[in-house]
């Protein structure tokens, strides 16, 4: 099981991957720490499994330094410790589910109970002696998961969890991973799914184009929220805003205004604006969704600061 | 005690490494036992060794030197070579070419579906090692190509009874020096091709380039070569050297008849000396094996 929640389980240095001229991964440097679920965040094609591939010894870095639980990546001390699904299961499509993981069991060394022990923690055990390529590719996705939890793994790495599965198969996989985490296990998953990222995980890695762009807490990466204020004039309602909160914490959003200021200063924001003379229609405490702040970090949000200055100057003069 | 703690470290290492190689071959026989493909390509081989080294030649016996079937080899050489005492070169006749190339497919379809299944990736994070696991399959084939020539042996002594008794022949064991060098050359031919394919199937990542380029060089290209060789004489020098060459050298060093003989077997041949043979024949086992542990090691899993 985990060590303490302060011990590094997963740290990476300037961690590089190149094939031929492209850069997978560039100079990635993070930390999982001990016992929590820590999220790798990123679109398709980001780097993120081949982060992972590096951190599991399937893929060598081009440079950079990875430990996982004390060893080098791919060494057997640590592999022994390590359950993982990459990139969709791998498995002898001529056996039983049961049996696949029987051929694993037996290359950690386990007995076969804990096949079975597997099977049920993934509710697979009654389809166990089925063969592997008549699963559903939801039942292939368990199986998967399944040989990573066998040899009761102090650290879980899992890519794309829920790919493939229907709504009812997510929430199961959700569900498994937080019962793992309750358990002191340190999960480190890959999602591009950021509903999920935001339900489960302690931190979060952003990553886009190979870079790692930010490594937070999800409240963290959220920041400390905003307000949304509507009222008239426009031109009274900004200088207001500004003043109190600096002109660049001030944006021009849909029919109102974005201010980057704690919810716990909206009464002093609605007493400047009333004593400035403005009519105050509206004015509410407004977070970031982690999908907000994903795609300002990745470059994909729609709005952002620069794209309002000019009807903003417009809106002041 | 520095020395004492130092072999003791060193002892359990080995131990631990004797123990995952173990697990693996363990595993590997698990999932190789339960594989139809294993079953089709061992029955292929049976059938194909008693169609070609008794059921044809017990026609032809039959038939008479007249049939059309013997290649003008008398009858009596016939039914010796279908006795009991012929086993040792029977047995290994077919194991240069024909059963040679089928199991460089089987060893191709080891190594290049543990590719395209994604095996390879899912065994290398049960924490084995790669040579350990690597070393698991490379010990397991060499129990099933051993379990492979046993039957084989087993056929034909059954086979050559059931034609001394139709035949009212007495039963003449072969030598047991005959028998055992036949064994130990046919394992060896068929360990060097299952290598092969195995160094193929890896290379290729995936079984059908694999196949289909094993068997056009066991099937084909040898032997364009060897008709190159014999009207370009500076290509015999590579001719000498090929695996084929070693493999029906030496098959041919046992007693099998070489393909330049009336009756004789395509791919016995009588190139290289029995002991000359052997040696090339580990030597390309070694280098297959050793090939394909570099780049098991060496490559990205992706």
């Amino acid at each position: 099981m985990a060590t303490a929640r302060t011990t590094d389980v997963v740290t990476t240095t300037h961690l590089t991957k190149t094939y031929g001229d492209r850069r997978a991964v560039e100079d990635v440097g993070l930390a999982v720490r001990a016992g929590e679920v820590y999220g790798f965040l990123g679109p398709n094609g980001a780097g993120k499994t081949t982060t992972l591939r590096m951190l599991l010894g399937l893929v060598r870095p081009t440079s950079g330094t990875a430990t996982v639980l004390g060893h080098r990546p791919g060494d057997p001390a640590a592999s022994r410790r390590v359950g993982a699904l990459i990139e969709g299961p791998g498995f002898f499509p001529y056996l039983s589910g049961r049996d696949n993981l029987r051929v694993l069991a037996r290359y950690r060394g386990l007995p076969d109970p804990a096949v079975d022990a597997a099977l049920e923690r993934v509710v697979l055990r009654d389809r166990g002696g089925d063969r592997f390529k008549a699963y559903s590719l939801g039942m292939k996705q368990r199986l998967g998961v399944a040989a990573a939890l066998m040899g009761d793994p102090d650290l879980l790495v899992l890519d794309e969890p829920t790919n493939g599965l229907d709504p009812a198969g997510r929430n199961d996989m959700r569900r498994l991973v937080a019962s793992l985490a309750a358990e002191g296990r340190t999960v480190l998953f890959s999602s591009h799914l950021l509903d999920e990222v935001e339900d489960l995980c302690d931190r979060v890695a952003v990553m886009s184009h190979g870079r790692l762009l930010t490594e937070s807490t999800v409240a963290g990466l959220r920041g400390a929220g905003s307000l949304f204020v509507r009222a008239a004039p426009a031109d009274v309602t900004l200088a207001v805003a500004m003043r109190l909160a600096g002109d660049d914490a001030v944006t021009l959003v849909d029919d109102g205004v974005r201010v980057e200021l704690d919810a716990a200063r909206a009464p002093e924001l609605a007493r400047a604006l009333l004593d400035a003379g403005a009519d105050l229609s509206e004015l509410r405490s407004r977070d970031r969704s982690l999908e907000e702040v994903f795609l300002d970090l990745t470059g994909d949000g729609t709005t952002d600061n620069h794209d309002q200055t000019a009807p903003l100057e417009e809106a002041l003069r | 005690m520095t020395t004492l703690a130092l072999s003791g470290t060193a002892g359990s290492t080995t131990n631990g490494t004797a123990t995952a190689v173990l697990r693996s071959t363990r595993a590997e026989l698990l999932r190789m036992r339960r594989w139809p493909a294993l079953w089709t390509t061992v029955t292929a081989e049976l059938l194909l060794n008693l169609l070609f080294g008794y059921v044809f030649g017990y026609v032809s016996y039959r038939s008479g030197s007249t049939g059309g079937m013997s290649e003008g080899v008398p009858r009596d050489q016939l039914l010796a070579d279908l006795l009991p005492d012929a086993i040792p070169r029977v047995a290994v006749q077919g194991m240069p070419m024909f059963a040679g190339a089928l199991v460089l497919v089987l060893g191709a379809l080891v190594a290049g579906n543990g590719y395209s299944w994604g095996t390879v990736k899912t065994v290398a994070l049960q924490g084995p090692g790669r040579l350990t696991s690597y070393a698991g399959t490379l010990v397991a084939l060499a129990l099933v190509v051993v379990g492979l020539v046993v039957a084989l042996f087993a056929s034909d002594v059954a086979a050559s009874l059931v034609v001394s008794a139709a035949e009212g022949r007495p039963v003449v064991a072969p030598g047991a020096v005959d028998l055992l060098s036949a064994f130990g050359g046919g394992v060896l031919v068929m360990l060097v091709w299952t290598l092969a394919g195995v160094l193929v199937g890896t290379v290729a990542r995936g079984p059908a380039l694999a196949v289909g380029l094993g068997l056009v060089w066991v099937l084909a290209v040898e032997n364009l070569l060897r008709g190159v060789a014999s009207i370009w004489s500076p290509m015999q020098r590579v001719t000498d050297l090929l695996p084929g060459t070693a493999a029906g050298s030496l098959a041919g060093a046992v007693g099998a008849t070489p393909v330049s003989e009336p009756g004789g077997t395509p791919g016995v041949l009588t190139t290289l000396s029995g002991t000359a043979s052997v040696g090339l024949l580990v030597a390309y086992a070694v280098a297959f094996a050793l090939g394909t542990g570099w780049l098991v090691r060496r490559r990205d899993i992706t």
